[in-house]
């Protein structure tokens, strides 16, 4: 009884969940007549021209592989900086540490809104305008913190004693960091890169304020596809779906994880 | 864990530091030089004082963009929170379908936001759009380009579909965390459904709970994307959040000073309001172990 | 309160149980009687807590009955079986006082208000908790908690069975010993029929009138704890129990004399003829050290306060004695065992004697 009760629960939220999407993904594969021509709940006109539209025209394929750059850049840099700064925060004491601590976490709070304009200003002050590194960076004020929040955690986790251990048995800070630390928080590594990911790859206002044309993201390839001459609403459909799939294959992998990683209370 | 005293952990934080410096106090002092200047162009600026503050402090514009964002945010977590908590409590412990509703419910989450705005600029549609076209057969007068409650209801069904599973998943992993011992212990006592709940699984998700209310606090109070590109702002200003009204301003308008001055205002009411939750909800926390 | 059966009980936690290896729980009978304090004593793992659970209803055995008096509850729910169950961890409501704690089991069920401010009130003063009862159970100490979880476990009156697993794991030793004199009074004063699971010998022979001990899924014995010591049905019951536990030595057995390597050693009985790997198992505490009797080699001598422990070679194999107090070491030890107190196993399993000394 109790079962069936949560299994409709289930199966209604998950409709809720998915039908807009399906809606979305059913579009794509329509044409742009049978769209507008009337309302059809499976493409009666089945079409992979949209798609093709996408695959084949530079200024739509090239918005993916844009994205794709500054979200890698941005977790490489975020994992990079954040790992030591965790580990110093899950292991010492240092003057001002409970500060840096909460002020780092702020800026979780900042309005993207606040920062977009002076980063316009900043980044074309230093030539960095429509470069990937400056998607990235900018990306990375945001992830930054959430990473070091999320690592701290799994760290605090490994017992002191192993690092104690390993300095007895001779080995030095970077070689122990790599060779023995850096697997057992494993986990925490892959928590922190999905968070990292996924924030960079939702985001819009920053992404579109810090490019013009080279390393413009996808999301905003759209956005200004729309409403230029009408809307060609298939293709739009089909960009749409592109850019569910990385975060879909993401979330896949990592589903094992994401449990352990909200476990933590740290998103 | 015992700490050890060391000041040479500040050489591992500084690669933090200096990103972080680079990329949040610079621009945050470029604001806070706007906020008090007035400019022209031309870097070309002019002592304002605190102008700037004074005219967006008693500007009509802002109070009432001020007040929708606390109306949506607090329907938004309204429903959001109690709608999560249940769902939380319908998943699956276990098994093939514990992953399968994890992985569909996630999916929202990593949909970048104007796509997740189109999603629903879409649906919503008439013409073309599977729900509003629905609603209009079923001969329900629904168009949320032109009737500001239509649009309301479109933007909060919109950020429930968008962010009801976060704070599912965290619960559910709060949920994952009570021992079976529990239950059992539940069920030998004769403890009604609702009890195990009140005094079982409520009081171990209170501290998830407390990170969800604080990040759909902060984060629906910064929305900007979804929204925006769903009704644009309106009807008229209907659906005008501080998001979209600072960005209005900065970009169409280029009233960098006001523009400015609404900046440190809008962070520092997030940093004031987070942290007032934050305090209550721990202080709350405390009265209750004694 | 009733009898407790379980009649041709097994389970597996897997579907489809294929060898006798699958079955947490091996096929058994066993009652447990009315009023009954009872230890199930085993190994980590051997399937004491599997079937506390069947018990408690938690877990639905996969085939045979449980009966409670004449009613079968195999498929009744927890809720149904009127028992109480005391779990390895403190099970406490955090959020509830100490008193709420321990009324909830009575308010759940409807009680008269008044009953159970009285019945909380005595049980409060049993696990020593009176001055605290307005107190969030939240922030005590895990050995408060775990008698808060013993209280609840107590409070009401009708109970079938208590059900302890490992109650005392959380405790501090000098409470464990308070715990187990209160839960022993108690039962005096209740009667109700207890079961306490342990992995630990000196609470099960202390805590219980009978003890059951468990092996590999298997009962292997059920006895007082002095039937456990004198006459163990089998080896596994005779190495956990005693420490150190008994000296086994493979010998063959002919009428009323065991032959070890050439040397004949007094059984102080009768036996028939033995099938399988047939042992003689005997105390350390009747092994005599002394300058006559069989040879053997000291290993080294433990002294473990009250008295000391001989670790010693025999024909090659371990063995221990327990020298008395005040004896020592003979320059060249000799070993005798004492005739009545020898138990003779055939693959594991104690051999009846055929004639007993005194007897016919």
């Amino acid at each position: 009884m109790k079962f069936r009760g949560s299994a409709i629960v289930m199966t209604v939220y998950l409709l809720f969940l998915l039908v807009p999407i399906y809606w979305l993904l059913n579009m794509s594969f329509k044409t742009n007549a049978e769209i507008t021509g009337g309302l059809t709940l499976i493409p009666q006109t089945f079409t992979l021209q949209n798609y093709v539209t996408i695959l084949t025209d530079p200024s739509w394929y090239m918005g993916y592989v844009n994205s794709m750059i500054y979200v890698m850049l941005n977790v490489v840099i975020t994992i990079t900086v954040a790992l030591p700064a965790a580990y110093a925060f899950s292991r010492y004491n240092f003057m001002g540490d409970k500060h840096l601590f909460f002020w780092l976490l702020t800026n979780r709070m900042a309005p993207p809104a606040v920062f977009a304009l002076p980063f316009f200003q900043l980044y074309s002050a230093m030539n960095l305008i429509d470069t990937h590194i400056a998607v990235a960076l900018a990306h990375c004020l945001f992830s930054v913190p959430l990473a070091v929040w999320i690592l701290e955690g799994f760290m605090r986790g490994v017992p002191k004693e192993i690092d104690e251990t390993a300095y007895i048995d001779g080995y030095s800070f970077p070689r122990f960091f790599i060779k023995i630390f850096m697997p057992l928080i494993a986990s925490g590594i892959g928590v922190a890169a999905f968070f990292s990911f996924m924030f960079s790859w939702v985001e819009l206002l920053l992404s579109r304020t810090l490019t013009t044309t080279d390393a413009k993201p996808i999301a905003v390839t759209m956005t200004r596809t729309v409403g230029a001459s009408g809307i060609d609403w298939g293709v739009l459909a089909a960009a749409g779906v592109l850019t569910i799939v990385p975060g879909a294959l993401v979330i896949y992998f990592v589903r094992n994880y994401i449990a352990k990683g909200f476990a933590l209370g740290r998103v | 864990m015992e700490k050890t005293q060391n000041n040479k952990a500040w050489f591992l934080v500084l690669p933090v530091l200096v990103l972080v410096a680079f990329s949040a106090v610079l621009p945050l002092m470029t604001v806070v030089n706007y906020s008090v200047n007035d400019t022209f162009g031309n870097n070309e600026f002019f002592w304002t004082g605190l102008e700037w503050f004074e005219e967006m402090v008693t500007s009509d514009r802002l109070w009432d963009a001020f007040g929708r964002q606390m109306l949506f945010s607090g329907i938004i977590l309204l429903i959001q929170i109690p709608l999560g908590i249940f769902i939380a409590l319908n998943m699956p412990k276990s098994g093939f379908w514990a992953s399968f509703c994890l992985v569909l419910m996630a999916l929202p989450l990593l949909i970048p936001f104007n796509v997740v705005g189109t999603i629903w600029q879409i649906f919503g549609r008439v013409d073309i759009g599977l729900l509003g076209h629905t609603l209009a057969a079923m001969g329900i007068d629904y168009n949320y380009t032109n009737d500001p409650l239509d649009a309301w209801i479109t933007v909060v069904v919109m950020d429930v579909w968008h962010w009801t599973s976060l704070v599912a998943l965290l619960c559910y992993a709060g949920l994952q965390s009570i021992p079976q011992a529990y239950y059992q212990a539940a069920r030998i006592d004769q403890a009604t459904r609702w009890s195990v709940f009140r005094y079982i699984e409520l009081p171990k998700m209170k501290g998830v709970l407390l990170i969800a209310i604080l990040l759909r606090f902060m984060d629906s109070f910064m929305i900007y994307t979804e929204p925006f590109v769903v009704t644009g702002g309106g009807p008229g200003s209907a659906t005008t959040f501080l998001s979209i009204d600072l960005a209005k301003m900065a970009t169409g308008q280029f009233d960098l000073g006001p523009a400015a001055a609404f900046s440190l205002m809008y962070f520092l009411v997030i940093l004031l309001i987070s942290w007032v939750f934050y305090t209550v909800m721990v202080n709350m926390d405390r009265e209750d172990a004694k | 309160m009733s009898r407790i059966t379980l009649s041709n009980l097994a389970h597996s936690y897997l579907a489809n149980p294929a060898s006798d290896a699958d079955f947490a729980l091996k096929q058994m009978d066993h009652v447990w009687d009315d009023g009954g304090a009872y230890a199930l004593l085993g190994a980590s793992g051997c399937g004491k807590t599997t079937l506390l659970n069947i018990i408690s209803g938690l877990v639905r055995p996969s085939q045979g009955r449980v009966l409670f008096g004449d009613r079968d509850v195999t498929d009744a729910e927890t809720s149904a079986r009127n028992i109480a169950q005391v779990f390895q961890f403190p099970v406490v409501y955090d959020t509830m006082t100490v008193r709420d704690n321990l009324a909830f089991p009575l308010r759940n069920r409807g009680m008269d208000a008044a009953y159970i401010a009285r019945r909380v009130d005595q049980i409060a003063r049993m696990i020593g908790m009176e001055d605290r009862l307005n107190r969030k159970a939240r922030g005590l100490t895990a050995d408060a908690k775990q008698k808060i979880s013993l209280g609840r476990g107590m409070v009401r009156e009708d109970v079938n069975a208590i059900l302890f697993d490992e109650p005392l794991t959380v405790i501090d030793p000098h409470m464990k010993w308070e715990l187990r004199t209160q839960l022993k009074d108690l039962h005096r004063e209740f009667g109700h029929t207890m079961i306490y699971v342990t992995h630990d010998q000196t609470e099960a022979l202390t805590f219980a009138q009978k003890v059951v001990v468990m092996h590999e899924g298997r009962v292997v014995q059920m006895g007082t704890p002095e039937e456990l010591f004198e006459t163990p049905a089998h080896t596994f019951v005779g190495y956990f129990i005693g420490s150190p536990g008994m000296n086994l030595l493979d010998a063959e057995i002919t009428g009323s004399e065991a032959h070890l390597q050439g040397v004949s050693v007094p059984l102080g009985a009768v036996y028939g003829p033995t099938t399988g790997r047939t042992q003689i198992g005997i105390r350390p505490d009747y092994v005599t050290v002394s300058d006559e009797g069989l040879p053997f080699t000291v290993k080294r001598v433990e002294d473990v306060g009250r008295h000391r422990i001989v670790r010693a070679e025999f024909q090659g194999q371990p063995l221990s004695a327990i020298l008395p107090e005040g004896s020592s070491v003979p320059a060249d030890p000799r070993l005798g065992f004492a005739a009545g107190k020898i138990n003779v196993y055939a693959d594991d399993w104690r051999v009846q004697p055929t004639t007993v000394p005194g007897g016919a």
